[in-house]
């Protein structure tokens, strides 16, 4: 038998064993891909049913979600709705990714480093929106997408705003990993009950979202708890609204929404 | 030959038990055990894991160079890991988001590293794939156990189901809300050590 410590094979072993290693990781991470993906499509569909409200009852998910649930694209800049037709390298609204979107120059605006306290340095030109509207049609929230760097990694979450673009109807963290069991109670039903009813602006229309460590007071309309033992996530999810409430974010947009400025064909 | 397998499979579950003996993979066994459904896919998970890398590993344990045997295991156990945390992404999605990040640090469990090094470099792949699947089994029971006793006094329930009402929900039962903190698993844990200790009494170390 060959001498197993000589450097050849040394080398052979560790090539071989890497060389089969990534064919069945690829393997794995590409025949699954599809099943993934229509995975994580369907949560993003619960997840955004979650919080518009709706009662699902014995329906299919899919359907309640293609009947009252309307995707739009908006303009963050003038926070106007736009048409999937009048944007670029968009052909179907199904198919936009806003985060995608967010790493693409041509659709995405770099932030100067003062404004850039979410945790990217791009955002998105359009984003896309969730209108829930009720049977007869009539529209009952607006489900806007917002995300930030919390501890460990990116937050994601779907907030659900009245009409009146200020009052949270509530909220879901849908994707995060933070610690489980002190920043990952941001998906805790207790937490998450504590949003409905909160006003995002101020009276001069400022945004006004503060995680206040150690308990917000009692009728607090802007202050929501801080996550004990959560200090940074908090701090994440602070910087997360302060970004996305401003006019970087969907701060025109929901003014405008407001006001009744919109068109909302 | 037969009393050989047996032993290299049963064995880990009580009298040699990876969490309860050989005081491995307690970090997950804290995190993934607030409820059963999360503590069954997990030691599926770590099972399929040990075995399969005990058994890779065995196979070719007489051409792994000492020099670089430890990272030609990581590599294996680390491809099984992604494997198995692809697959469970795949059909199991709203559990693999609760394991979240513990399924990754499969890789990092001291059971599949130490049973790598300490059985399977040594052992034939049959018996190496037993052992691995008993130790699977073994840390397996101990997180079954741990996520049964805190499900049950934690939420009331088992397996999702509700068995005793919790009052927040109209029922009679005030849960027991430490149980759902990852602390309380090492007092369950140690309580089952010594059950076990004063069960096998020749599991108690000797005295300094």
């Amino acid at each position: 038998m060959a001498n197993k410590e000589s450097l050849g094979k040394t080398l052979g072993v560790v090539v071989g064993v890497c060389l089969v290693c990534s064919i069945v990781v690829s393997v794995a991470a590409v025949g699954l891909r599809p099943t993934q993906q229509a995975n994580a499509l369907l949560d993003k569909q619960k997840n955004i049913l979650a919080v518009s409200g709706l009662e699902i009852g014995s329906q299919k998910m899919a359907d309640v979600f293609a009947k009252n649930i309307e995707p739009r694209l908006v303009d963050l800049a003038t926070g106007e709705y736009v048409d999937v037709k009048d944007v670029e390298d968009v052909s179907n609204i199904n198919e936009y990714d806003p985060l995608a979107a967010a790493k693409e120059p041509s659709m995405s605006t770099k932030l100067p480093a003062e404004k850039a306290i979410a945790g990217f340095s791009t955002r998105e030109n359009i984003g896309l929106v969730y209108l829930v509207n009720s049977d007869a049609g009539e529209l009952e929230r607006v489900i806007v997408p917002v995300r930030g760097a919390g501890l460990w990694n990116m937050m994601y979450a779907f907030v659900a705003v009245q009409p009146d673009g200020n009052t949270v109807d509530g909220i879901t963290y849908y994707q995060q990993g933070e610690t489980p069991g002190l920043g990952g109670e941001v998906e805790n039903p207790m937490w998450k009950a504590l949003w409905p009813g909160k006003k995002l602006y101020d009276e001069q229309g400022n945004p006004a979202i503060k995680i206040v460590k150690g308990g917000a007071a009692e009728g607090d309309v802007h202050g929501v708890d801080g996550l004990s033992g959560a200090t940074l996530t908090g701090a994440g999810i602070q910087h997360t609204f302060d970004f996305w409430l401003s006019t970087d974010g969907y701060g025109s947009y929901l003014k405008k929404l407001g006001k009744g400025e919109l068109n909302n064909g | 030959m037969a009393s050989d397998a047996k032993k290299v499979l049963v064995g880990p579950i009580i009298s040699n038990n990876p969490i309860a003996l050989q005081i491995l993979g307690v970090c997950s066994a804290l995190a993934v055990t607030s409820k059963l459904e999360t503590a069954v896919v997990m030691t599926l998970a770590v099972t399929f894991v040990t075995a399969f890398s005990n058994l890779f590993i065995s196979i070719i344990r007489n051409h792994i160079p000492g020099s670089v045997r430890i990272i030609v295991q990581m590599a294996i156990i680390a491809s099984l890991v992604i494997v198995v945390d692809q697959v469970l992404k795949a059909v199991a999605f709203e559990l693999s988001k609760q394991l979240s990040v513990y399924v990754g640090l499969i890789i990092t469990n001291c059971i599949v590293m130490g049973r790598a090094e300490a059985f399977a470099m040594k052992s034939p792949p049959g018996a190496s794939f037993m052992d691995g699947i008993g130790n699977g089994l073994g840390y397996g029971f101990i997180l079954v156990a741990v996520g049964g006793i805190r499900e049950f006094f934690g939420s009331g329930a088992l397996f999702g189901i509700e068995i005793m009402p919790l009052i927040s929900a109209g029922g009679w039962y005030q849960s027991n809300g430490l149980l759902l903190l990852p602390p309380s698993a090492f007092f369950i844990i140690g309580l089952l050590i010594w059950a076990i200790r004063t069960f096998k009494p020749e599991q108690v170390e000797a005295k300094d």
